[in-house]
């Protein structure tokens, strides 16, 4: 199941129904809580859509309690929270420098989701990692790769591709479905312009 | 016994050290007068630290405004003797005026809790894309930046401080540099416990072999400290850093007896990137500076 989550609608009932900017932090603690509360509700495995297309500005103290410690709670190498994968729309230019920067600080990566249909990973991750995500991404929507494709393509042991595949699973960047994985982003359709105001 | 202090005529960033030479070795409930009077100019930091300078003393200080009619009306505009009357016994007369002031993006605005940096960020959103695009020749982009810095710096205020600020922004020219450039600057002034204190205030903290203000300012500034053990603190400064690079601009925060500066690549400002041995003035006083565009 596909779950939307609108950002600007969770600020807008949980700070002030006048505010269209996510700044500060007892904001974004307070934002975070009320996403925290609709995934309480939507069950233990699911995919959610991050929605930011309404909110104007996102700053650095924002983007760490909303998105990173978001972020820390659900996607964990040892012990995460249920089994809730996530993508991020309506990132515009400047959303995307507050969340660079605390994906760097935290070391987490997420999938962002573009008008064009195209998925992106953007974070810290390893480069092998990357690119078994960007083969697995490239199949298309909802297909599945298993461990044998992604080691030939790749050119690594079976063991290390099963090692790669489960650690991104763990963080949510790859869903594991019957004997294979999906990309994150690619069972999702984009329903929300590239938001292009900088 | 009351103490005169008399303040420069052009009142900016390095002349109020002229200020604070005076008042640092006063006992704080030495009454003050602030004499105004001949000052010709000031800064967003000048007004936003006059009013700090009121909130660190513990007798009432006295301000003398300035004679000159366009300055008292320009300090006004800036909403200045709002505040002050609150913090300051005023005398003199105050030329006090409704007319909006083209320059000012935003009035000396009091910050003490999360929701006035929202109101500072709504008010100035609706200001800054027409003064930074179309008067200082700027990137659109910047806009958005430049506000997720302000707000940055506001929180500093509510989240380190301990007690209330100011906050001011205004584009001017700089007639002392850039050969007439323009800039839109950023001034941000409390009285709180600054740098160095709230460091100090972090569980388990250490004194390094040398500690001063100089040293927590370059523990914040420039290597992202915090007296949170959150390692998602930080990030607002570091961010605020990365702005003023981004735009050939300019970062300075003085601090107890420091002031410690993030420098511009041009070569429009000479300062030092780190001045020690200044008066002493509590909390923190913050400025950004980024020049017009010229081709």
């Amino acid at each position: 199941m596909i779950n939307h989550i609108d950002v600007s609608s969770m600020l807008r009932k949980s700070v002030c129904e006048l505010y269209s900017n996510l700044v500060t932090r007892p904001t974004g603690a307070a934002v975070r809580c009320e996403i925290e509360l609709e995934l309480d509700r939507i069950g233990d495995r699911a995919l959610t859509v991050i929605d930011f297309s309404h909110v104007g500005l996102l700053d650095f103290s924002c983007a760490d309690e909303i998105v990173a410690k978001l972020l820390l709670q659900y996607v964990s190498i040892d012990a995460p929270r249920r089994e809730v994968y996530f993508v991020f729309r309506g990132i515009s230019e400047s959303h995307m420098e507050a969340i660079e920067a605390v994906l760097e600080r935290h070391k987490l990566a997420l999938v962002t989701q573009h008008a064009d249909g195209k998925s992106r990973l953007i974070g810290i991750v390893g480069l092998e990692e990357r690119r078994a995500w960007e083969i697995i991404s490239q199949l298309g929507a909802g297909a599945s790769a298993d461990v044998a494709d992604v080691a030939d393509a790749i050119g690594l042991s079976s063991d290390d591709a099963e090692r790669m595949l489960d650690t991104l699973w763990r963080r949510r960047l790859l869903i594991r479905y019957d004997n294979g994985y999906v990309a994150v982003g690619s069972a999702t359709i984009p329903s929300q312009p590239t938001r292009l105001d900088a | 016994m009351t103490t005169i202090i008399n303040v420069p005529h052009s009142l900016e960033d390095k002349s109020f050290e002229q200020v604070l030479d005076q008042v640092a070795p006063l006992p704080l409930d030495e009454k003050i007068i602030v004499d105004t009077r001949h000052a010709r100019w000031a800064s967003p930091y000048g007004l936003t630290a006059l009013l700090a300078l009121a909130q660190s003393r513990a007798e009432r200080p006295i301000l003398y405004v300035p004679e000159a009619e366009n300055v008292s009306t320009y300090w006004s505009r800036m909403d200045f003797f709002k505040h002050a009357a609150e913090l300051y016994e005023l005398q003199g007369r105050v030329k006090s005026t409704k007319a909006a002031e083209t320059s000012v993006l935003l009035e000396v605005t009091s910050i003490s809790k999360s929701d006035d940096v929202h109101g500072v960020v709504d008010k100035i959103q609706q200001r800054a894309q027409d003064a930074l695009v179309k008067n200082l020749n700027l990137d659109a982009k910047i806009t958005m930046r430049f506000t997720m810095a302000l707000s940055e710096v506001c929180q500093n205020i509510v989240e380190h401080a301990g007690r209330g600020g100011w906050v001011a922004v205004q584009t001017y020219t700089w007639r002392v540099r850039l050969g007439g450039r323009k800039v839109v600057v950023i001034a941000v002034a409390d009285p709180g416990i600054g740098f160095r204190q709230s460091l100090e205030s972090a569980p388990g903290f250490q004194k390094k072999e040398r500690w001063d203000d100089g040293q927590a300012l370059e523990e914040t500034v420039m290597r992202g400290a915090s007296r949170f053990r959150d390692p998602g603190r930080g990030q607002g400064l570091a961010g605020v850093r990365r702005f003023v690079g981004n735009w050939d601009g300019k970062l300075s925060i003085r601090s107890g007896t420091a002031r410690i500066a993030v420098l511009p690549k041009g070569d429009w400002d000479e300062d030092e990137p780190l001045v020690e041995d200044l008066s002493y003035f509590p909390g923190a006083q913050v400025q950004i500076t980024i020049p017009e565009r010229v081709a």
